[in-house]
C-alpha cells in the first residue's frame, strides 16, 4: 500500500470515528489545515520533477478531494443527528389544553345580534335606524299618538310613572317605542323610513311578559305608502329574519288608537316539536306583530296634513322574535346575566350578521 | 266576550257552520280566542237502568244492568245512593274521558264484580257541583242519544278578544250584525215591541249630574215572582261564565250580553222616595253587590234615594236595594254613562264588571229605550206582573254624525281596489247610512259605533268585510340607489364598543333600567324624579345611574351558581335626569375573581391572577378606542368616582372637561353594601361623550412616511419618589427631543431596600427614530443626557448608577 493510500485509510477512518462536529473540525486541521497531513503532500509537489509531479498531483489532489468530500458528507451527517437529538428532547404533550381565545369565549346578547340582523334587513330596504329616550312624556307616548285622556286603551299598557313634577306633570317609562315615530315626524321631511329598536316597559312580568323589553318600530310616511306596501314590508323582513324561503302569513283587522286601519299579524308555524318552532308549515298561527296605517291624527299632531301624506308603521318585540327564532324557553332569562345562559344563547363576538353572508350562518 | 253558537243564531240566519264562523270572525277583526265545542261531553249517552241489585261484598255499592239503548244490557256497578231500577241517566262507556274526575274509564272489577262503565253524577261531567247522586232524568229522556245533544249542552262556547274601540260587539246581537255584513248570513233584525204600562212610573229621576249621566230609563214592574229564571237562559248564562242568581237578576244579565245593554234592577220596596243622579259626597260610603264596602268620592257618579247611595253608576249595584225572591215590586233602570267617568271610577275603585266593561268603551244611546223594553218584556214573560210607563230623563236622542267618503279613498290606503258600490253595501249592512252615488258617499254613522270619526275608519271598514286576504303585497318602491351610511355615528360606536368588550373575552348582559334604591345612591343616584312611583317591586325602583350596581349583582348571582370568574359588560343607558339628555348611552363592564382577558382559574402553563385595576383599564381603552376615541389624546389621571378603590381607580378625559371613561377596583365597602365579594374591577365609558368625527374631504389616508434610517432603542432606569406617576417620566423623557424621540414605554418597575425609602426606580425604553442621518455616538450621548436632565427636572428622577 502506498504511502498515500496508508494516509487515506487513516483520516477515512478518523473522519468516521468523528462523534461531533469539534472532531470533525479536528480531523480537518489534522488533513486540510496549514500543516495537515494531506496539505503537506501537496508541498511536496513543488519539489518534484515533472514527471514525477505528473502522477504524484493528481493523484494528491484527487486524496484532497475525496477527504473533503468525506469530511462534508460527515458533518451533514452529524448534524443531522444532532438535530434529530434536540428534537426528541424537545418532544411535549401536544395534548395538554391551550387557553381559548378571548375572541371565542365572548360573547354578543341575543337581543343585540338579532337587532343587528334586523338593522343588516332594513338598512337594504332603504331605512334608517332611529332612536329615542326611554323617560317619556304622556304628550309623546299617548296624547299624540292618538290615546285621548282617560282612554280604556291607555289602561292596557299598564304604565311606570315618575312623580309629579312641580306642574303637576308626570313622566313615564315608554310603554312602546312609538314615542319616536312623533320625534322623527316633527323634526325631518317625508319620506321617512326608519325602524326604531329599543327598550320599553311595562308593569307586568311572566314567563312570556318582562316589566322590560324591546320593541321595534317602524315608520314608512311618504304619498303613496298602503296597506299593500305594508303586506310587502312584513312578509319580505319575516322570511329574510326567519331564514326561510316561504311563510304563511296572515293578516287579520284589529285596533291601535295610533293607526287605521290596524291589523294584527300572525305567522304559521309548527310548534308540535318541543322547543322548537318551524314556519312555513304547521296549524298554529302564531301572533308576531301589530301594525296599520299612521292615523290621520297622529299626522296631524306631527304637522302633516292627511289628505297629502299617508303610510303606515308597525311594532313587534325583539324578544319576542329572537324566541321564535332561536328558542330561549323564558323571558326572565335574558335579564338575568348567567353566563351558561349567555354561553348557550350568545353569539360569537365575530359573528357580524349580514345579508351577503346570512344572517346568522 | 264569550257567546254561544245558538244564542248567535238567535240573530244570525246562517248555514255556516262552526269553523267558518270562528274563521270569519278572527278575519273581520273578532279575534277568536278560545271555541269549546263541547265535544268532551259527546261520548255520554242516555241510558236507563234496568235493574238494581245489592253488591254482594259492599253495603253502599250496587250492581246495576243499565239499557244504553243497543239492546244489550250492560253490567254497571255504582255507588251512588239514588241508582234504582227504572232511573234514566247519563252513562260513560268504557274508553270514556270523565272531566269531573279526570279518569279514562276502562272495564274494572269493583270488590269483585266487574263494571262496563259509569252512570255520571253532573259533577262528573262538570256541568254543576251536584254529587249527591246520579244525574236522574225525566221519564222521556231518550235512551241511546246523546246526552249532551238533549239536555242541550253540545251549544260550542265561543270566546272572542274584543278591541277597546268596539263597544257595538259587546253584544251577541252586534257580533251577528258584523257576520252578515260580512256575508255569513242575515241579521235577524226586527224591532224590539215596546211594552204598554199603565201609568206613571212612581218613582221620579233627578238628574244633578247631566255631564256625568246624558240619560236615564226607568219603569216599575208590580207583583213579579221572582224566582229561579228558566233552563235555557240558566244554560246560556253558565256557558259564558256567569251564576245564575234569580229571574230579575239574570234578566239584566241576558240583556247586557244580547244586547250590549247593561240595566239595573232595584227592589222598589228598599228604595226610598226618588232617584237622584249626582256625584258622591267625600267620604260617603256604599256596600255594593259583591259584598264590599267602597268609599267614594265626588269623582264618581252615583244613584242615590233618601237612604243614601243606592247603586254606583255604570259599575255595580247596592246591596241594599237588590232583588232577591222576595221582590215583588221591581224598578227596572236602564241609563246612559259618561265612558270616561266610568273607566276612571272602575279603575280607581278596582272593580272589573259587565256593565263597566260596556259603558267605558260606549254603549249605544239608541238602545236605552228599547233595551228597557226588551227587560220588561222578558220580566213578565217570567215573574208576571205589572209594568208602569216608562220614565225616560235627561236623554237628547242621538244626532248622527257625517262624514264625507271619498271611495277611492279606500285605494288610496289600502290598494284594495272596491267598487264604490260594494263600499256602499258594506256601510250599509253595518247599519251606516250612505247617500251618493258617484266619487263620495255622505256617510252617517249609527249610534252604535263612537270609535268611527273618520275617513281611515270607513276605509277600515269596507276592508275588513271586504276581506284582508284579498290585499296582494305590493313592493315598496325602490330607492333607486345604493344605500350610503345608515347608521348614525353614536350607533356606529355602540355597535363597535359591544363587538371590542366581547372580542376581549366579555359576556354581554342585559340588566334591569331600574335597580334597588341604595344601590342607586351607592353610585350616585337616587334623585326622587328617578323614582318610580308604581314599580313592580320594590328593589326596582329608581332608574339605575350606573350600569355597574346590575353587573356587580349578575357577577355575585353567578358566583353563587359557582361560576366565580366571569366578565360582563353591557352597552346601554344610564339616566342622569328626567330630562331626554340626561338618559347616557354607556359601556359598562367588570371583572370578577381572576377573569383576565387571556383567561381565568388554573391553567397548567401558570394561573391566572386576580383581576386588578389595569384590566378595567385596558378594557376602557379599548372600548374607547373601538368607538373612535382618539387615543393620542385621551388623559388618564388618577382617581375615580367613590364606589372605586381611591388607590385604584383612574379617570379617562378629553382636554380638562371631558370625562370619557372611569376605571377602577371596586371599592371594598361597595361591594360589602351590594352584599357582593371580590376581587372585582369595573370601569364605565361614556360614548356619547365622545366628540363626533371631524368632517373629513377625503377618504385619502396621509403619506407613510418611512425613514431610512435604522431606529434606535435605548433603556434608563431612573430612582424617583414613590408619588411620582409613571406618565410624567415618559413625558418628560419624550420632551426631551420631540423630533427625534417617536416612543417611550415604562417596561420595569422596581422597588426595593437598596434604593432607599418611597424610592421606587422606573426603567423606561426611549425609541429615537433618526430622520436626515444616522445619528453619531456623540450625538446619541448628548440626547440620551437631555433625557435625564429633563427628567431629572420634571420628576426629581436621577439616573440608577
Amino acid at each position: 500500500m502506498s504511502e498515500l493510500e496508508e494516509l487515506e485509510k487513516t483520516i477515512s477512518a478518523e473522519i468516521a470515528a468523528a462523534v461531533d462536529e469539534q472532531q470533525i473540525e479536528a480531523v480537518r486541521i489534522a488533513a486540510l489545515g496549514k500543516k495537515g497531513s494531506v496539505s503537506e503532500k501537496l508541498k511536496t509537489l513543488g519539489a518534484m520533477s515533472a514527471e514525477e509531479r505528473q502522477v504524484m498531483g493528481p493523484a494528491i489532489n484527487g486524496l484532497k478531494a475525496r477527504i473533503t468530500e468525506a469530511l462534508t458528507a460527515r458533518r451533514t451527517e452529524l448534524r443531522d443527528a444532532a438535530i434529530d437529538a434536540r428534537l426528541e428532547r424537545e418532544k411535549v404533550d401536544v395534548t395538554l389544553p391551550v387557553r381559548r381565545p378571548p375572541a371565542e369565549r365572548g360573547r354578543i346578547h341575543p337581543i343585540s345580534q338579532v337587532i343587528d340582523e334586523i338593522t343588516a334587513i332594513f338598512a337594504d330596504m332603504g331605512f334608517a335606524i332611529a332612536e329615542g329616550p326611554d323617560i317619556e312624556t304622556d304628550y309623546y307616548n299617548f296624547t299624540a299618538l292618538n290615546f285621548p285622556e282617560g282612554h280604556p286603551a291607555r289602561e292596557m299598557h299598564d304604565t311606570f310613572f315618575f312623580p309629579p313634577d312641580e306642574k303637576g306633570e308626570r313622566k313615564l317609562l315608554r310603554t312602546h317605542t312609538s314615542p319616536v315615530q312623533i320625534h322623527t315626524m316633527e323634526k325631518q321631511e317625508p319620506p321617512i323610513r326608519i325602524v326604531i329598536p329599543g327598550k320599553t316597559y311595562r308593569q307586568d312580568s311572566d314567563a312570556t311578559h318582562s316589566p322590560m323589553f324591546h320593541q321595534l318600530e317602524g315608520l314608512v310616511i311618504d304619498k303613496t305608502a298602503n296597506v299593500a306596501n305594508m303586506k310587502w314590508v312584513l312578509q319580505e323582513f319575516c322570511k329574510a329574519f326567519f331564514e326561510v324561503p316561504h311563510l304563511n302569513m296572515r293578516f287579520r283587522p284589529s285596533f291601535f288608537p295610533f293607526t287605521e286601519p290596524s291589523l294584527e299579524v300572525d305567522i304559521q308555524c309548527d310548534r308540535s316539536q318541543p322547543g322548537e318552532v318551524r314556519f312555513g308549515e304547521g296549524n298554529d298561527w302564531m301572533e308576531i306583530l301589530g301594525c296599520g296605517m299612521v292615523h290621520p291624527n297622529v299626522l296631524r299632531a306631527c304637522g302633516l296634513d292627511p289628505d297629502e301624506y299617508q303610510g303606515f308603521a308597525w311594532g313587534m318585540g325583539i324578544d319576542r322574535i329572537a324566541t321564535l327564532k332561536y328558542g330561549m324557553p323564558d323571558l326572565r332569562d335574558y335579564f338575568d346575566a348567567d353566563v351558561r345562559w349567555l354561553e348557550h344563547y350568545g353569539f360569537r363576538p365575530l359573528d357580524l350578521p349580514t345579508l351577503f353572508g346570512g344572517l346568522s350562518a | 266576550m264569550k257567546f254561544t253558537l245558538s244564542w248567535l243564531k238567535e240573530h244570525l240566519e246562517t248555514d255556516a257552520t262552526l269553523d267558518q264562523i270562528v274563521e270569519k270572525l278572527t278575519m273581520i277583526g273578532l279575534e277568536v280566542e278560545d271555541v269549546d265545542d263541547k265535544a268532551a261531553l259527546k261520548p255520554f249517552v242516555i241510558a236507563r237502568v234496568l235493574t238494581a241489585e245489592q253488591h254482594p261484598d259492599a253495603d253502599r255499592l250496587r250492581v246495576l244492568s243499565v239499557d244504553t239503548g243497543d239492546g244489550k244490557p250492560v253490567q254497571v256497578v255504582c255507588g251512588a245512593p239514588n241508582a234504582q231500577a227504572g232511573l234514566i241517566g247519563a252513562f260513560a262507556a268504557p274508553g270514556t274521558y270523565v272531566p269531573g274526575i279526570d279518569v279514562t274509564l276502562s272495564v274494572g272489577k269493583i270488590r269483585g264484580v266487574e263494571s262496563h262503565g259509569m252512570m255520571c253524577s253532573e259533577r262528573e261531567l262538570e256541568i254543576s257541583d251536584e254529587h249527591n247522586g246520579i244525574i236522574d232524568l225525566p221519564k222521556d229522556a231518550p235512551v241511546g242519544t246523546s246526552f249532551a245533544t238533549w239536555a242541550k249542552l253540545d251549544d260550542p262556547v265561543i270566546e272572542i278578544g274584543l278591541t277597546p274601540n268596539r263597544p257595538d260587539c259587546t253584544s251577541v246581537f252586534g257580533i251577528a250584525r258584523d257576520l252578515a255584513a260580512a256575508g255569513l248570513g242575515t241579521l235577524k233584525n226586527a224591532a224590539i215591541p215596546a211594552v204598554a204600562g199603565k201609568g206613571a212610573c212612581p218613582v221620579d229621576v233627578i238628574i244633578e249630574a247631566p255631564d256625568l249621566c246624558p240619560g236615564f230609563g226607568l219603569r216599575l214592574v208590580r207583583g213579579v215572582k221572582n224566582g229561579p229564571s228558566p233552563k235555557w237562559m240558566q244554560q246560556r248564562l253558565k256557558a259564558i261564565g256567569l251564576r245564575p242568581i234569580n229571574a230579575l237578576v239574570d234578566i239584566t244579565n241576558y240583556v247586557t250580553f244580547d244586547r250590549g245593554r247593561p240595566l239595573h234592577v232595584f227592589d222598589a220596596a228598599k228604595v226610598k222616595g226618588d232617584l237622584t243622579i249626582r256625584r258622591a259626597r267625600d267620604g260617603e260610603t256604599v256596600l255594593a253587590l259583591d259584598e264590599r264596602e267602597y268609599r267614594l268620592t265626588p269623582e264618581i257618579c252615583v244613584i242615590a234615594d233618601g237612604n243614601g247611595v243606592e247603586s254606583i253608576a255604570g259599575i255595580m249595584g247596592g246591596e241594599h236595594s237588590g232583588c232577591d225572591e222576595n221582590t215583588t215590586d221591581v224598578l227596572v233602570e236602564s241609563a246612559l254613562w259618561d265612558p270616561m267617568n266610568v273607566a276612571r271610577t272602575g279603575r280607581d275603585l278596582g272593580i272589573i264588571t259587565d256593565a263597566r266593561y260596556r259603558f267605558e268603551r260606549g254603549v249605544d244611546p239608541e238602545m236605552m229605550v228599547p233595551g228597557l223594553e226588551l227587560a220588561t218584556q222578558l220580566v213578565l214573560d217570567l215573574c208576571g206582573g205589572e209594568p208602569s210607563e216608562l220614565r225616560v230623563v235627561g236623554y237628547q236622542g242621538y244626532e248622527p254624525r257625517g262624514i264625507s267618503f271619498p271611495v277611492a279613498e279606500v285605494k288610496r290606503l289600502t290598494g284594495l281596489e272596491v267598487s264604490g258600490a260594494e263600499s256602499r253595501g258594506i256601510l250599509e249592512r253595518l247599519g251606516f247610512a250612505a247617500k251618493g252615488e258617484g266619487d263620495v258617499l255622505e256617510v252617517s254613522i249609527p249610534s252604535w259605533r263612537p270609535d268611527v270619526d273618520g275617513k281611515a275608519d270607513l276605509v277600515e271598514e269596507v276592508m275588513r268585510i271586504h276581506g284582508v286576504n284579498e290585499i296582494a303585497p305590493a313592493p315598496l318602491p325602490s330607492h333607486g340607489a345604493v344605500n350610503g351610511q345608515i347608521l348614525t355615528t353614536l350607533q356606529n360606536r355602540t355597535r363597535s364598543a359591544r363587538r371590542a368588550l366581547a372580542v376581549r373575552g366579555m359576556m354581554e348582559a342585559v340588566t334591569w333600567s331600574f335597580i334597588d334604591e341604595k344601590q342607586a345612591k351607592l353610585f350616585g343616584g337616587g334623585d326622587p324624579m328617578l323614582k318610580l312611583s308604581n314599580p313592580i317591586a320594590a328593589s326596582m325602583s329608581d332608574m339605575r345611574p350606573s350600569l355597574l350596581p346590575g353587573l356587580i349583582a349578575a357577577g355575585q348571582r353567578n358566583a353563587a351558581r359557582g361560576f366565580a370568574d366571569v366578565a360582563l359588560f353591557e352597552v346601554s343607558g344610564i339616566y342622569e335626569n328626567d330630562r331626554y339628555e340626561g338618559q347616557r348611552r354607556v359601556a359598562g363592564g367588570i371583572r370578577r375573581g381572576t377573569a383576565k382577558m387571556e383567561g381565568a382559574g388554573r391553567h397548567w402553563r401558570g394561573n391566572s391572577p386576580a383581576v386588578d385595576v389595569f384590566d378595567a383599564k385596558a378594557d376602557a381603552l379599548a372600548a374607547l378606542e373601538a368607538a373612535g376615541a382618539p387615543a393620542d389624546k385621551l388623559q388618564v389621571v388618577a382617581g375615580g368616582p367613590e364606589w372605586y378603590h381611591p388607590g385604584r381607580s383612574g379617570t379617562v378625559r378629553l382636554g380638562p372637561k371631558i370625562v370619557l371613561a372611569t376605571f377602577g377596583e371596586i371599592h371594598p365597602r361597595t361591594l360589602e353594601a351590594l352584599d357582593a365579594d371580590g376581587p372585582v374591577c369595573g370601569f364605565e365609558v361614556f360614548i356619547d361623550a365622545i366628540p363626533e368625527p371631524k368632517a373629513k374631504a377625503t377618504r385619502t389616508k396621509p403619506r407613510l412616511d418611512l425613514s431610512p434610517f435604522q431606529l434606535v432603542r435605548r433603556d434608563f432606569a431612573f430612582v424617583v419618589n414613590k408619588g411620582v406617576e409613571a406618565v410624567s417620566i415618559e413625558r418628560a423623557a419624550a420632551a426631551a427631543d420631540k423630533k427625534l424621540i417617536t416612543a417611550v414605554r415604562v417596561f420595569d418597575i422596581f422597588e426595593g431596600a437598596s434604593l432607599g425609602e418611597d424610592k421606587k426606580s422606573v426603567a423606561i425604553e426611549v425609541a429615537i427614530q433618526p430622520r436626515d442621518k444616522t445619528l453619531t455616538d456623540e450625538e446619541l450621548e448628548a440626547l440620551a443626557g437631555r433625557v435625564v436632565e429633563n427628567v431629572g427636572k420634571q420628576t426629581g428622577g436621577v439616573l440608577r448608577g
